[in-house]
């Protein structure tokens, strides 16, 4: 063998324990699987790398695993921490960050096309408004605003800390709410139960119902 | 099933997740576990090392980059605090550790045993591999860590982290063949 090629060899051999775990890159798998199939001696010394492999993997599993005193020993360090303060509008900027990373692109040309479509709507309602309000009314006053607040009603709620956006997504769908508006100082958010104004006794009896949820943290009607 | 990745989980700690931890804990305590038991050869300090690496990984995901994989990162944490526990340990602790790397000359029964079982001769052979050999092994074989990775964890350079796995295979061999099991190799 020239010294090329022991060189070539020797730097393959170093790569064995990698190309057994698979952990080399692509181009770097190929370059070994090449080098073993010519050389008998080399393909020897694989097995050789891939006996140890497995033997490391028994040796690790037999070591047993910590009791359940270590997860608790650090919640407990956890819980003794500064709270934390996060910026909310960063959180949900890092939750719906994490929603469109999950689409699939198809999922997401789609999506686009549906708000493309839905501003075009949006846009043409707004003119078409703006319009018949201007060829039926003289002249209007910017005090007079339209109340749509008094349509519904509506609660303020804080979500859990540790419920995900899909938890909130799923809790909102599942009991027909829709957030209105937030969130506000103390992450509350402004959240539309009903479509109408519900009597007393009712929303009372909604608001219990919606506060037994893990992914509410608070929930109250505001005055 | 599609589960959530490591980084996205270290964003939501960033943000006070608890779940979020509790899923990043179940998901790799055994094995931070257990390769900080490789280094430490102490189940109690193993065990107290593992909340500790945890906890710093609390408090530092928001500075987490993703520049490596997670695991790397907390294998990195694990392994700088393991040592730092060796560093302190009383100088009697590392003799007596010492010694148990050292391999016997003489056949006990187990010794007479493990040669008729390949198998059980290697893996006692791993154990009396110098720590820093240990940990090369461990880390590429068990932890399927790359050269890159290893790198990462170790701050060695690539050749280096090359020679080592190497070196550490030699040595593995040669204890081989003092059991009197020859490989052909090296």
């Amino acid at each position: 063998m020239s010294t090329a090629n022991e060189d070539e060899r020797s730097e393959i051999e170093m790569l064995l324990p990698w190309h057994a775990a698979g952990t080399l890159s692509p181009r770097e798998t190929e370059r070994v699987e090449a080098a073993l199939a010519s050389d008998p001696e080399l393909a020897r010394r694989y097995e050789l790398v891939r006996e140890e492999l497995g033997q490391t993997i028994h040796l690790n599993e037999t070591l047993g695993a910590p009791s359940a005193r270590a997860m608790e020993r650090l919640f407990t360090k956890i819980d003794a921490e500064p709270a934390r303060k996060p910026a909310l509008s960063q959180s949900i900027a890092a939750r719906v960050g994490e929603f469109f990373a999950g689409l699939s692109p198809r999922t997401l040309a789609w999506s686009a096309s549906a708000a493309v479509l839905a501003i075009l709507l949006q846009a043409g309602l707004i003119g078409g408004l703006v319009f018949k309000q201007n060829s039926e009314s003289g002249y209007g006053t910017a005090s007079a605003p339209a109340n749509l607040a008094a349509d519904g009603t509506y609660a303020l709620i804080r979500f859990a800390p540790q419920a995900s956006a899909a938890d909130i997504t799923k809790f909102l769908e599942t009991n027909k709410l829709s957030i209105a508006d937030g969130p506000a100082p103390g992450g509350l958010y402004r959240v539309r139960i009903a479509g109408t104004k519900l009597p007393r006794a009712e929303i009372t009896r909604i608001i219990k119902t919606l506060q037994i949820d893990p992914v509410v943290g608070m929930i109250a009607v505001p005055e | 099933m599609q589960t959530t990745s490591d980084e996205v989980l270290i964003r939501r700690i960033a943000t006070g997740d608890r779940l979020a931890m509790q899923v990043l804990f179940a998901r790799h305590h055994v094995r931070v576990y257990r390769f900080v038991l490789r280094l430490v050869r102490n189940e109690a300090t193993a065990e107290d090392l593992i909340s500790e690496v945890f906890l710093e990984v609390w408090r530092g995901a928001g500075k987490f980059e993703g520049r490596s994989t997670v695991s790397t990162w907390m294998l990195s944490i694990a392994r700088f605090k393991a040592l730092s526990i060796l560093r302190h340990r009383p100088d009697r602790e590392l003799d007596e550790e010492t010694a148990d790397t050292i391999e016997d000359q003489a056949d006990d029964p187990e010794m007479v045993l493990a040669k008729k079982d390949k198998g059980a001769a290697l893996r006692q052979c791993l154990n009396k591999l110098s720590p820093e050999h240990r940990e090369i092994i461990d880390l590429v074989y068990y932890h399927e860590k790359s050269v890159a990775e290893v790198v990462e964890i170790v701050g060695i350079p690539e050749p280096t982290v090359k020679t080592r796995m190497f070196y550490a295979r030699k040595k593995l061999s040669e204890l081989l063949k003092e059991q009197g099991i020859d490989r052909g190799w090296p």
